[in-house]
């Protein structure tokens, strides 16, 4: 329990994860045939099974790490690597199997950008209902409503149902109320970014604002660029494990090296 | 330490619950666009539900009371209150299975309370029940049936299928997230209980096999609504099926849900 006197004592540390493990079940695999054991072998995921022998994909292994307000996490690494299970673990969605996770502070994931996303509903009415799952009060909402709308840039499409509306659209709506408030913690993957680029050069300045309000950001993403843009530590992922974390520059510099040379 | 690792698991699923009733308006709203985006764009909106289901009443209500030889008046607002209730009884379990897997998108993107889903299923079930409430009120007034004061008992009596309808929610729901062969279970099942439940024809019929009826915990369910809204409160039996049902129920929703709520998201 020696983590737990550590967080509340360092108060420069937002979350922490120790000897964290996820291990899902895979109910469908229930077969051991050889034809599926060969299909997986050269897979980025590490396929076992547990002690009732079910199949189980161990999507992290032994996770520890500190995250500090003011940081800019990015998480690197090659598809299946666990960036996106790492994200929803330090988003409380995923219960690790092992170890602990501790955090502080209201958490914003923008994993998915068609969360609570009524298509039958219009701009505004989908605002409210994404501001609320994000723990908006209604009356916050409504006296944030003018702010995000502006930032949407929709103008009067936020009165129509957003079946009507292009992804990039979509995305503007999703990233004005996950940002509306200053997140303690931001979340995010990199999916979800498919905005123009003077979108995401405005969404860019206002991951810029948050770090200013000591917050914390976490990116997954396969983009080396925006990564070195926007963050300032990196942690690369392999197999569920942590194979490096440090300065973002180190860790960008090692992965490429590790991608070329293959 | 095996104990105070089951303490607090019990204490996780309390605290779900809790905070699940402190985000209110949250669930309030999903529960309300459920009802609304079923009938986005059709005319009658939610008088659907009140249309379809006042169809069905008078149709079975006129064909069985020919059937079974017995006056309209008595059967129909029998039938009525009966297909009404078990209507509310039927989507639940129904539906219950798909209430995590299908709240999916949002479980596997946030973290919230899972009772949130629970809360959202039951509030669009109970809305729906208002829908299709007046029609009993049009039946029993057509017939000029007036239960008196003895009615006000529905009112307890519908808040402890609303209790049970939430308690056996959360286990189906788990239960149906883990293994998926549960619902279709359950819509064969549902088909057979409306037919040997008395719904759509009178316990009376059974004469010396009542117990037919007795031993079954939806008749008792039903009759909770029924017999106030039709002049008599619910017998001593039926509130002992159903508060013995409401304590079992409850037992099986904590039990599962202490043990298995933090498993949800790895099985949707």
């Amino acid at each position: 329990m020696s983590t737990l006197a550590n967080l509340s004592r360092n108060d420069e540390t937002v979350i922490r994860l120790d000897g964290v493990s996820v291990v899902f079940p895979v109910y469908q695999a229930g077969s051991r045939s050889l034809k599926k054991r060969i299909l997986f072998h050269g897979s980025r995921g590490n396929i076992g099974r547990d002690a009732n022998d079910k199949v189980v994909v161990a999507a992290l292994s032994d996770i520890s790490l500190a995250i500090t307000a003011g940081d800019r996490l990015a998480l690197i690494g090659a598809n299946g690597a666990g960036k996106t299970t790492l994200l929803r673990t330090l988003a409380g969605i995923f219960e690790p199997v092992e170890g602990e996770v501790k955090s502080r502070g209201r958490i914003s994931p923008l994993l998915d950008i068609n969360l609570g996303i009524d298509a039958e509903l219009n701009g505004y009415d989908n605002i409210r209902v994404r501001a609320m799952l994000l723990g908006l009060s209604t009356a916050e909402i409504e006296r944030r409503l003018p702010e995000i709308a502006e930032f949407t840039e929709l103008g009067d499409y936020l009165d129509m149902p957003v079946r009507t509306y292009s992804a990039g659209m979509m995305l503007r709506l999703c990233f004005a109320v996950a940002t509306c408030f200053e997140p303690e913690i931001l979340l995010m993957d990199e999916s979800i970014l498919t905005g123009d680029a003077r979108f995401i050069a405005k969404a860019e300045a206002r991951i810029q604002s948050f770090i200013e309000e000591a917050s914390v950001f976490v990116l997954a993403s396969h983009n080396l660029e925006l990564i070195k843009r926007w963050c300032n530590k990196g942690l690369w992922l392999d197999r569920g494990r942590i194979r490096m974390q440090g300065p973002i520059e180190a860790v960008v510099e090692e992965y490429r090296k590790f991608v070329s040379a293959r | 330490m095996i104990q105070t690792k089951k303490i607090s698991r019990f204490k996780l699923a309390v605290d779900d619950v809790h905070g699940a009733i402190e985000l209110w308006p949250l669930w309030f709203r999903l529960g309300w666009n459920d009802i609304l985006h079923r009938y986005r764009r059709s005319t009658l909106g939610p008088l659907w539900f009140t249309a379809s289901m006042a169809i069905t009443t008078v149709a079975l209500g006129l064909v069985y009371s020919q059937v079974l030889n017995l006056p309209a008046r008595e059967l129909m607002p029998h039938v009525c209150i009966g297909l009404i209730v078990w209507a509310f009884i039927n989507s639940i379990i129904l539906e219950a299975g798909d209430l995590f897997t299908g709240a999916e998108s949002y479980i596997r993107h946030i973290k919230l309370p899972y009772s949130i889903y629970v809360f959202r299923f039951v509030l669009s079930k109970v809305i729906i029940f208002a829908h299709d409430f007046p029609i009993a009120v049009v039946t029993l007034a057509f017939f000029r049936i007036w239960p008196g004061p003895v009615a006000l008992y529905a009112v307890p009596g519908f808040l402890l299928l609303v209790v049970n309808g939430g308690l056996i929610s959360i286990s189906l729901g788990l239960v149906s997230a883990r293994f998926r062969d549960i619902p279709r279970i359950i819509a064969s099942l549902s088909q057979i209980i409306f037919l040997i439940t008395p719904i759509i024809w009178m316990p009376s019929l059974l004469g010396e096999r009542s117990y037919l009826a007795e031993a079954n915990p939806f008749f008792h369910l039903i009759e909770l609504v029924r017999a106030p809204l039709l002049g008599s409160a619910p017998s001593v039996r039926t509130l002992v099926v159903t508060l013995a049902l409401t304590v079992i129920n409850l037992l099986l929703a904590a039990t599962l849900f202490a043990r298995y709520r933090n498993r949800i998201a790895y099985w949707i």
